[in-house]
């Protein structure tokens, strides 16, 4: 890895009371990958995913992005740097069109949205562009439709859509599989790939099958604490990742 | 149904019926300059004033609506920006200036100023905070103002007259004041419809649905709160100054927590989320009154069971029932015209 880190974390920290959820995590992440966070049940996946996105504030600890320092930016400001986050839970705007979904995340895009005169339906360019992504990720038929209409998985590619939206350089995607069948898992998984074409991804996702098929690099996070960061073969011979992870799932 | 290529032919296809068609609005405006002359020609022009009073507090509870059906905010204190903008006029008139635009402009700028303040320590919070704290504040301006000698104390402020329109003559007669409000109650709802169908509409109705999403696709959502939440009570410091002018009184009451909480009924009863559904609240709820005062002085108790009625039967509110009855009618249409279609075929 010779390109520096686009992400990268130095001791970073949050506590829930005497609970440490992320305990002092240095990662590292590198433009135009794919970097799996691997992990068991509750070692801190999402709150460190929270952490990075702006959600939540870090106790302590440092977060550079494209070699600033941005652990005080917003997450809407973080947003607008091109580190972006995906929920594991869907988190749509359930009461609006595909359309408008995807056309507000390219509004935020564009500088702000203080016009109150010009119908926005009436913006070519930016509904254009909109039909254009929807499209890009298959759901074009769907663009008039209600968002809370979609099915569990076309709601999970919309959520993916709203990310490619917002022309990202990082994702951070929290399972983005979560709950959906083998078909729409393919389907999800090409999205993932097409995403990584213009994006470095984060990745959380617990099936291991497609940890190791896309991953370039994996880390792994057990009670809060980074064990381990390295390739996929790395990773499937480190003897503590085995014991503390690997081991507990097959024995 | 629908291809790509019609939707961007016409784009307003997929927004709400008053894009779609104008006849909502021909309708309101024709019943809006007739009802004065039919009350007339029926000689019961004195309700024109009830007719007024209608239109006033219909333009606030839309406003509330602006940010509770459109952007989620739950405010109840909404009372405070009305109250805020018929104080300033009235204390305007009561210092002898009684020009209509300067009361009108100055009530507006008051409940802006005064939303911008609020809203920069209640927008903070959300939920059943966000309810408490904007009651707070509405129930704190109601007592300093019921403390205030100058602002008139609990007995409030009596005006002799109407302002004027720089024309000279004040607004002596009701009629002549209707006009003023409807002109400026049409104005404000298009204002409205035109600001719900724009770019800041599209935020303001993605904070209702999740606030925290809007800011990880990058958007300020505070700054947009901030700015719906002012424009609303400018919208209530407008309906304020009429209403002091049609009432030539203004009194504490008008900033006390139920005025806040009416408000809401005229919004939940006319249809969350509707442009015009405060207007349709306000004018159920008042004409209620004044039905029921005619023969019980229990009207409140009968008002109640009628808006259980209208949430049970109606879940989307009063102006739900007018697309309904249009369809009806058009589908009764279209059922003479088949008739008369096959008497033709027969025949």
């Amino acid at each position: 890895m010779s390109a520096p880190p686009i992400l990268q974390t130095h001791q970073l920290v949050k506590r829930y009371g005497e609970l440490l959820a992320t305990d002092h995590v240095s990662l590292e992440v590198y433009p135009n990958e794919i970097h799996a966070l691997i992990g068991p049940n509750g070692a801190g996946k999402t709150t460190l995913v929270t952490q990075l996105s702006g959600q939540l504030k870090s106790d302590s600890g440092e977060l550079f992005f494209e070699g600033q320092e941005v652990s005080h930016l917003t997450m809407h400001e973080r947003v607008q740097k091109g580190l972006v986050r995906s929920y594991q839970i869907t988190r749509l705007f359930k009461t609006m069109t595909c359309l408008d979904n995807i056309a507000l995340a390219l509004q935020a895009q564009r500088g702000h949205s203080f016009s109150f005169w010009k119908p926005a339906a009436h913006d070519r360019a930016l509904s254009e562009e909109a039909h254009h992504i929807l499209s890009d990720i298959g759901l074009e038929h769907r663009h008039l439709d209600l968002a809370q209409t979609l099915s569990h998985a076309e709601q999970r590619i919309l959520e993916l859509g709203l990310a490619l939206a917002t022309n990202p350089k990082l994702i951070l995607l929290d399972e983005p599989m979560a709950g959906t069948g083998a078909q729409e898992s393919e389907r999800i998984i090409a999205l993932i790939e097409r995403l990584n074409t213009t994006a470095a991804i984060l990745l959380i996702e617990h099936d291991m099958d497609t940890v190791f098929r896309l991953a370039h690099r994996l880390s792994v996070l057990v009670s809060g604490q980074l064990i381990a960061s390295g390739t996929p073969e790395s990773i499937r011979l480190d003897p503590a990742v085995i014991q503390a992870y690997l081991g507990d799932v097959h024995t | 149904m629908h291809t790509p290529s019609s939707d961007l032919n016409t784009p307003d296809r997929r927004f709400g019926p008053l894009t779609r068609s104008c006849w909502p609005w021909a309708v309101a405006i024709t019943l809006g300059v007739s009802a004065p002359w039919i009350l007339i020609a029926l000689d019961c022009g004195f309700y024109i004033g009830l007719l007024t009073k209608m239109l006033i507090l219909g333009l606030a509870a839309c406003s509330l609506n602006l940010i509770l059906g459109y952007g989620g905010l739950i405010s109840f204190g909404h009372a405070a920006y009305l109250g805020a903008g018929a104080y300033t006029t009235a204390m305007l008139m009561g210092a002898g200036i009684s020009n209509a635009w300067i009361c009108l402009f100055a009530s507006i700028a008051v409940s802006g100023v005064l939303a911008i303040l609020i809203g920069l320590v209640s927008l903070r919070t959300r939920g059943v905070y966000f309810i408490m704290i904007t009651l707070a504040f509405a129930q704190m301006m109601y007592y300093l103002i019921n403390s205030i000698k100058s602002f008139g104390g609990d007995e409030g402020i009596n005006l002799s007259q109407r302002f004027t329109l720089g024309l000279g003559e004040h607004l002596k007669k009701d009629l002549q004041f209707y006009w003023l409000v409807l002109l400026i109650v049409c104005v404000s709802l298009f204002l409205m419809s035109r600001l719900i169908h724009s770019k800041f509409g599209r935020v303001l109705q993605a904070l209702k649905d999740d606030d925290t999403r809007v800011e990880s696709i990058g958007i300020h959502a505070f700054q947009y709160k901030l700015v719906a939440f002012t424009l609303s009570a400018m919208l209530a410091g407008l309906a304020g100054a009429l209403l002091v002018n049609q009432q030539k009184y203004v009194g504490p009451n008008v900033l006390y927590w139920t005025q806040s909480g009416l408000l809401m009924i005229m919004v939940i009863l006319g249809g969350v989320g509707t442009l015009s559904s405060g207007l349709w609240g306000a004018i159920t709820l008042l004409g209620l009154e004044t039905i029921l005062a005619e023969y019980t002085t229990h009207g409140v108790f009968y008002v109640g069971w009628v808006l259980l009625a209208v949430v049970l039967l109606t879940p989307q509110g009063l102006s739900s029932l007018l697309p309904q009855i249009s369809e009806w009618m058009t589908r009764g249409l279209g059922t003479k015209a088949r008739a008369q279609e096959r008497a033709k075929d027969a025949s």
